[in-house]
């Protein structure tokens, strides 16, 4: 289906955070999110990688605005949802839009109960009957692989795996539609991690979700996404189908990145050449750099003039 | 084979808890040889860390070396007194850390600290000290060492810091260093230029290195020998090539298989449940509760080492002449497939 068909659920247009520290002279300020737009389509994982300190966090933490955009906006199902929202808006924003968090350990309260922790966004959403939101809870739990006896107990008694099933239950319980996963396997063991990946394979198909997928390992991005972003110092440098983006790498900084992961492959290893990517070889002091679609649904970061080149490498010149 | 620079032989260590005897490593044996690298790996709790801990006797108050010998030129670093370990730990055998910011001293100067090695050993004098700690700081590729020399931890970047720290474990030529997990924390462009030193150090120096990680992919790359942990025992260990492309344990299948590479497409292979406590570790063969390959046997016995070939031994009854033939999951046996073409391609061209 060419992307025009396909409905568009996030539309995030020349998004940017800056954060400063000091006033005056020495105000400083550090520009974590720098005019990235992108889409997401409705159904679709979007992966967004990066190295740490890329903003790639940043992004998903302010398109749920959890931090205020300094510019740029964000759409959601065609309505604005960065800036100035009335209460109603609001809640209905937040049933619809919800997070997962990294740290299993450090989002869930730990004096409360994995009942209060899952139901708290149904009771804060205006559903005020108890028995009501019990089944909703007994049935998400035993959607992620808990049982029902869960509920009744406290984080601590989880081991990591099944602390962030808890974490995904709580963020699926308001039914949303899309769901930002910051990170959400990276601080479990390798055989845990399959399973939450598996799980969360599950539930987008049972689900119909649509997921911004945030992530360093580039192989489980890979794996996971339907569409992948590569963000480089606050900019979204390439954007492109996952199979794409790792068959015809354009931007220098993605070939970097994919020529450093990796593969449980001692062989290829050993002849594994690592690209070096350094920054100050762009042109942009003399020429403005803007996006291209360069083939259709892949877009890169670049100048005129390395559009031209990059074209030529890919034989469309 | 070549030298045994390092010799492991039954070492069990256990861990006293309010909750009672935690036995983190449980009666494994394995040797280093100069010049190699062997990569143990497993998850976290296998045992792994403890290991290198008690080589280098640095356990917590907590635990306790309960039987076996770490023999190293001569010494059983098992029973070795503190004073003793002062001429092998930080000289002969040294450790990178995982996290480069919390093995550096956030208020001494990075210089001072690469040179606090040496002059306490008193190896040199300060001047001679500066000297190699520069020299250090060239060599794994500090810029402009004389300018960093006088700066802080917090003024280095993470990849930055961990060729810090591997300068400070160099600092004494050491024969034997020990890496935890030293790219954990990195992202991946900056893992692969601190394997590429890594590997480079060895090569110059004819190094042995004990490394441990978690990530297959970094195995790959640095290991010449591998060894898998599960539940504090070694299952499985031979040549990088013969555990990656024929791997005989079903913890090694299931490790290999659970992580996807760049060209799966299908359903993960997940263990399920989760790693055993080892406050009661299983008996028998203590995977036995996860593996769907289990014999009757691995809930009653622990299997011994059956031998593949020459360097390649692996611990499971299913190598017994009268277990059945199972095949590796078909994922795995995909994958060793598509990287078996890949490396023929390789070779045509």
């Amino acid at each position: 289906m060419p992307d025009s068909e396909k409905k568009v659920l996030l539309d995030v247009q020349n998004l940017k955070t800056y954060f400063s520290s000091g006033h005056g002279r020495s105000k400083h300020v550090v520009k974590a999110v720098d005019d990235v737009s992108f889409r997401i389509f409705e159904g679709e994982t979007f992966g967004l990688v990066g190295e740490s300190g890329c903003g790639k966090t940043t992004t998903g933490r302010t398109i749920i605005r959890l931090y205020e955009p300094t510019g740029g906006e964000v759409y959601f199902d065609g309505k604005k949802i960065s800036g100035k929202m009335s209460k109603d808006d609001l809640r209905s924003l937040t049933r619809n839009m919800q997070m997962i968090f990294q740290d299993p350990v450090a989002s869930l309260n730990p004096r409360m109960t994995i009942e209060e922790i899952v139901s708290e966004g149904l009771r804060v959403g205006g559903m005020k009957d108890r028995a009501q939101r019990l089944e909703l809870v007994y049935a998400i739990l035993d959607k992620v692989g808990l049982t029902k006896d869960h509920a009744t107990r406290y984080p601590h008694e989880f081991s990591g795996g099944q602390r962030q099933r808890v974490g995904i239950a709580r963020a699926l319980v308001t039914n949303p539609s899309l769901v930002i996963a910051d990170e959400p396997v990276s601080a479990l063991d390798v055989s845990i991690q399959a399973q939450v990946i598996n799980l969360f394979n599950k539930l987008k198909d049972e689900m119909g979700l649509t997921i911004l997928f945030i992530a360093h390992n580039l192989s489980v991005v890979k794996y996971f996404s339907d569409r992948i972003g590569v963000m480089y110092m606050g900019k979204l440098v390439e954007v492109a189908e996952a199979d794409d983006l790792y068959r015809h790498p354009i931007h220098p900084y993605t070939r970097s990145l994919l020529s450093a992961i990796p593969q449980p492959d001692p062989l290829f290893e050993r002849r594994r050449v690592r690209i070096p990517y350094d920054p100050s070889i762009h042109p942009y002091d003399r020429e403005e750099p803007q996006y291209y679609e360069i083939l259709p649904g892949h877009r890169v970061y670049a100048s005129p003039s390395e559009y031209e080149r990059y074209q030529k490498e890919l034989g469309l010149r | 084979m070549s030298e045994k620079i390092l010799q492991v032989k039954d070492l069990t260590v256990s861990f006293s808890s309010y909750a009672g005897q935690v036995h983190a490593v449980r009666d494994i044996s394995f040797d280093l040889c100069r010049g190699e690298t062997l990569a143990i790996v497993g998850e976290s709790g296998s045992g792994k860390s403890v290991t290198t801990k008690a080589i280098l006797g640095i356990l917590p108050g907590n635990g306790t070396i309960e039987g076996g010998e770490i023999l190293y030129n001569g010494m059983d670093l098992a029973k070795c007194s503190d004073k003793e370990f002062e001429s092998v730990r930080g000289k002969k055998i040294s450790l990178v850390f995982q996290d480069p910011l919390s093995a550096l001293n956030p208020i001494m100067k990075i210089g001072k600290q690469i040179m606090e090695a040496l002059v306490l050993s008193k190896a040199a004098t300060k001047g001679e000290a500066k000297e190699r700690a520069l020299e250090l700081m060239r060599r794994v590729g500090i810029p402009q060492p004389e300018i960093r020399f006088n700066q802080y931890p917090f003024q280095f970047s993470g990849g930055m810091r961990q060729r810090i720290v591997i300068a400070i474990a160099l600092a004494c030529n050491p024969e034997i260093l020990i890496c935890d997990e030293p790219t954990t924390a990195l992202d991946v462009t900056i893992q692969a230029q601190i394997l590429e030193l890594i590997n480079e150090i060895k090569e110059r120096n004819n190094l042995s290195i004990i490394f441990i990680t978690h990530d297959l992919g970094v195995v790959a790359n640095v290991a010449d020998r591998v060894a898998v942990m599960y539940a504090g025992k070694i299952v499985e260990f031979g040549r990088s090539e013969e555990i990656f492309y024929d791997p005989k344990n079903p913890y090694t299948w299931a490790l290999l298989s659970s992580m996807p590479d760049l060209d799966t497409k299908e359903q993960l292979f997940s263990i399920p449940g989760t790693p055993p406590n080892m406050l009661h570790p299983p008996a028998g063969d203590a995977f036995h509760e996860r593996n769907q390959y289990a014999l009757k046997i691995d809930t009653r016995e622990a299997p011994p080492f059956f031998k593949v070939s020459d360097t390649h031994y692996a611990a499971t009854w299913l190598l017994d002449p009268r277990a059945p033939k199972v095949e590796p999951p078909r994922v795995l046996r995909e994958r060793i497939e598509r990287m078996k073409r890949r490396a023929a391609e390789h070779a045509g061209q």
